[in-house]
């Protein structure tokens, strides 16, 4: 059967409203927070304000006072647990008396408003013994990294010594990134409700099925008697892949107090123990010949961790693919302190890392005085150079030429300060983008009832990129159905099991499994009409068999039949078939998103302020599924790129090892106001190799070498190269 | 960064000054009064004899019962009428997710007390719509698709449905600025100021 729309009438691709658009805009979309249950308890947690030490004592006398309090649960008499191999994010939770990170979650206040909980919880009073050598700081630690790097780095092709030798042009310099939290808009919550030993988690997740999983072996509950539940998530980015200490501690005071219990996280509780982008350390050496071809490339990165998780950012992982270099040296190490586990956080590794590498390749087109377009067109990798496979496709050099032509690059004057508007410096900088393809098993039901609506069940959740619209319209095309005959339903353990959201693996993934669903389910149909001697279509030959808008027709003839009669008469009130769509193990091809960064910005001269005043993005991402909802996620994307660029930084008080900027006030996100005006191009690829969908995923690409370009941007508004982000007044002054 | 670092800062004034003076008005009750108890299964309400007596019109339904002093405007709406579509962001007037109308003038529900409020008329995003027909922000923001997760998305609305009475600009610039007290991570800007823009143009609101 072939993955064309049947009747030619295909929805995949177009830019179709969100089907769950209605329930966002009147407020009726339930997020994990929304849930109300009844005779439902309220939770708040306490955390830990010294960085490390001891816990020497912890006094909840006076917050068992408060009238509605029903339970305070710390290290001294919550249940033990046994420690999982699952979890490497969380330090034991409420098992012991050591602090190893400030927001430490060290105690829970159950009571029956969210009020009462919240002040009992300031009346838990928790004594310490400071550590009197906390370490939060990784700067220092860094430097040994390197050293120990430079001496014997890890992972190589080629020989990137001699590539130097073979050098005209040498450029050698170090990038840093600061720490980031994520901040989706949707704080942590978790609703935790028993029924005997049954157990219900509406969890804020962009994996119920890992979720699942993780509560089972953190609280040592049997995963059988868990569900997992997220209808709607407020955004992630990463930080939702995981399950932190507060959800377990919900569902031991759900079990404790015997009432379903709704714990939310404060937006200034989520700098620390929800994970974060860790900040990085960056060399990058590059060496070329006079025609500006690449020789040698090497990138030794560092990054900070927590003292219990070994995180790696993979900031090396842009140079590893993105040039057709033969000789590459990379290396990354952990810088541990007293922190939170780091986590991933959109395009982990490659937002970071994309920011040293092109950042870096625009230093290297001025050294040799090349435009930085053609520097990169110049050494265009026309296979994977890390596998040398093939690559499934590859439409970066279109990406390149439509951007450029679009964005203005023509009327770019190349020497630095050389562009004004007004009094305004005005810059324009550019930066290539990659990102993998994943895809991972993913299964699907598909079901038909006798009113010819279909109905499709996967447990993957949406996490606002748009999953129930695009698997609506994935299932319309191959069923045959308008958009509105198609419902979706999402984000249940009790549908089949589907990967986490993340790594843009979604659209692959539950995609192939949904296509596989919808097209076995109408295979089913068929064999049913085949079957039946009731039929005016049976015996017929299955390839002559079409389904549209409900109606079974054969071609070449006047038979048909409505899907409401072959049902009824076979008595079924609904045909139903499951299915799994499992990628394939050993791949002939290498398969990745590419795509081209463009900005420009005006710098006030006497200020030094930065105002991006255009961004351009041209992509090549396989098939859209929904150019509405995929442009939206591009737009995004840029949107963290500019905010990476000029105002996000987690900042750490070394002194107090605590964070400083724990909220909207201090941690800055772009707003309206910082807005520019946006383009964006998706170039049509077609990729039968990729997977069943054809997708290649979109919303990480869209950070990629975002803060680059606008760095380069800046170069050429001011000469001034910063390789610190964020890139901030005094920076520029 | 452009004009938004005055504006945090003005903002987190006001924030200041509203709390102050709220407080000035409450604390010598709240100190007199014990804290709440529990909870009326039906409504939410607190059953405590000190609890505040409070009358007050959401949605154009008018609700009369007792409460916790300390219950929030949006922990009143979301917790006790479960009205759940006005969120909470960051509970510190710093994201406008729970943006809502008071007597028609926008206001961050996280900033202001239940008890405040006696006698208002409180509008949320479940209130804007006649019935199946949906306000023509609403509409707008579904076409233009000014929202990725949705989360922020009744903030913005309510936001946008108020700036259409105020003495706003009719650039860009002036829409975004009027609603940058409106945060949303997922970065729908774009197409939030371009559903606003096409409602102001048209004129149906």
């Amino acid at each position: 059967m072939s993955t064309k729309p049947q009747g030619g009438n295909s929805v995949v691709g177009k830019p179709i409203d969100r089907v769950d658009g209605k329930l966002k805009v009147t407020g009726q979309a339930k997020y994990s927070a929304d849930i109300s249950l009844p005779n439902m308890a309220y939770a708040a947690v306490v955390q830990s304000t010294i960085s490390a030490g001891k816990i020497t004592a912890i006094d909840t006398a006076e917050a068992e006072k408060v009238a509605g309090v029903l339970a305070v649960l710390t290290h001294q008499n919550a249940p033990r647990l046994k420690k999982s191999d699952n979890d490497q994010n969380n330090v034991p939770i409420l098992q012991d008396n050591i602090i190893r990170f400030a927001g430490q979650n060290i105690a829970v206040v159950v009571a029956d408003t969210f009020e009462i909980a919240t002040h009992a919880a300031d009346l838990v009073k928790v004594t310490y013994a400071p550590s009197k050598s906390p370490n939060t700081n990784p700067d220092p630690l860094s430097n040994t990294l390197f050293e120990q790097m430079q001496k014997s780095p890890g992972q190589s092709r080629g020989d990137f010594v001699a590539g130097m030798k073979n050098a005209a042009v040498k450029i050698e310099a170090t990038y840093t990134t600061p720490t980031e939290t994520h901040n989706p808009m949707e704080p942590f919550a978790t609703v935790a409700h028993w029924e005997g030993d049954k157990l219900t988690v509406y969890e804020t997740t962009q994996g119920v099925f890992p979720s699942k999983k993780s509560i089972s072996e953190m609280a040592g509950i049997p995963a059988n008697n868990i569900t997992v539940i997220t209808h709607f998530l407020g955004g992630g980015f990463g930080c939702k892949l995981s399950v932190w200490s507060h959800a377990i501690m919900a569902v031991l005071a759900a079990k404790q107090v015997k009432r379903p219990v709704k714990l939310v996280l404060k937006r200034t509780q989520m700098y620390g123990p929800v994970g974060f982008r860790p900040k990085t350390f960056q060399q990058i050496t590059l060496g070329a010949t006079k025609q500006g071809k690449l020789t040698a490339m090497k990138h030794l990165s560092v990054n900070e961790t927590s003292l219990f998780r070994q995180f790696t950012e993979y900031c090396t992982e842009p140079t590893n693919v993105m040039y057709a270099c033969p000789n590459v040296t990379t290396a990354i190490k952990q810088a541990a302190i007293n922190i939170g586990s780091p986590t991933w956080m959109r395009a982990p590794g490659d937002a970071p890392g994309s920011f040293a590498l092109e950042s870096a390749m625009d230093e290297l087109a001025y050294a040799l005085g090349i435009d930085p377009i053609e520097l990169r067109v110049k050494n265009f990798a026309d296979k994977d150079p890390e596998s040398g496979k093939p690559w499934s496709s590859n439409s970066l050099l279109e990406c390149y030429k439509v951007g450029a032509q679009r964005f203005g690059w023509a009327k770019r004057s190349p020497a630095i300060k050389s562009m004004k508007r007004g009094k305004m410096q005005v810059g324009l900088g550019v930066a290539a983008a990659t990102h993998p393809t994943y895809r991972s098993e993913a299964g699907a039901i598909a079901s038909i009832s006798s009113d010819g609506t279909a109905t499709i069940k996967s447990g993957t959740q949406d996490i606002g990129t748009g999953t129930y619209t695009i698997m609506a319209q994935v299932a319309a095309d191959i069923l045959g159905l308008p958009i509105n005959k198609i419902k979706v339903e999402l984000g249940d353990t009790r549908f089949p099991q589907t990967p986490l959201s993340g790594g843009s693996q979604t659209a692959a993934s539950v995609g192939s499994a949904v296509t596989a669903a919808a097209k076995k389910l109408l295979d089913a149909l068929f064999d049913l009409a085949i079957g039946d001697e009731k039929s005016p279509l049976q015996k017929s030959e299955k390839k002559d068999l079409e389904f549209r808008n409900g109606v079974l027709t054969k071609k070449g003839s006047k038979s048909s039949e409505k899907i409401g009669d072959l049902l009824k008469r076979n008595n079924m009130p609904k045909l139903e078939v499951t299915a799994k769509s499992t990628p394939p193990k050993d791949d002939k091809y290498a398969k990745r998103s590419f795509g081209v960064q463009f900005a420009e910005v005006e710098v006030e001269p006497d200020l030094g302020r930065v105002h991006v005043t255009r961004m351009l993005g041209a992509y090549a991402a396989g098939k859209i599924l929904n150019e509405k909802t995929a442009r939206s996620q591009m737009l995004g994307g840029m949107i963290w790129g500019m905010g990476m660029t000029l105002f996000e930084e987690t900042l750490m008080d070394h002194k107090l090892g605590r964070i400083v900027n724990n909220d909207f006030a201090e941690y800055h996100i772009p707003v309206h106001a910082d807005m520019p005006s946006f383009d964006v191009i998706f170039i049509p690829e077609e990729d039968p190799h990729v997977n069943p969908v054809g997708a290649k995923g979109v919303g990480e690409l869209a950070i990629n070498g975002a803060a680059a370009a606008i760095a380069n941007a800046i170069y050429h508004a001011t000469g001034k190269r910063l390789r610190h982000i964020p890139i901030t007044l005094d920076q520029l002054f | 960064m452009r004009l938004n670092f005055s504006r945090r800062r003005f903002s987190q004034l006001l924030i200041a000054s509203t709390v102050l003076s709220s407080l000035e008005e409450l604390s010598p009750r709240i100190m007199k009064k014990a804290l709440a108890e529990t909870k009326d299964k039906q409504s939410g309400a607190v059953s405590s004899p000190h609890a505040y007596d409070l009358s007050i019109n959401v949605n154009g339904k008018q609700h009369k019962l007792k409460i916790d002093s300390r219950v929030t405007l949006l922990d009143f709406l979301r917790e006790n009428l479960n009205l759940t579509g006005t969120k909470k962001g960051c509970d510190l007037g710093q994201c406008g997710a729970c943006t809502v109308h008071v007597n028609g003038r926008r206001i961050k529900s996280c900033l202001t007390l239940a008890v405040m409020h006696d006698g208002d008329q409180v509008t949320s995003i479940e209130g804007i719509a006649s019935g199946d027909d949906l306000h023509p922000m609403q509409e707008a923001f579904i076409k233009h698709d000014g929202f990725q997760c949705g989360f922020c998305t009744p903030g913005q609305i309510m936001s946008a449905v108020a700036l259409l009475k105020e003495p706003c600009g009719a650039s860009d610039d002036d829409v975004r600025e009027c609603m940058s007290g409106n945060l949303c991570r997922c970065g729908a800007y774009p197409n939030i100021l371009a559903a606003i823009q096409e409602v102001r143009k048209g004129g149906k609101h």
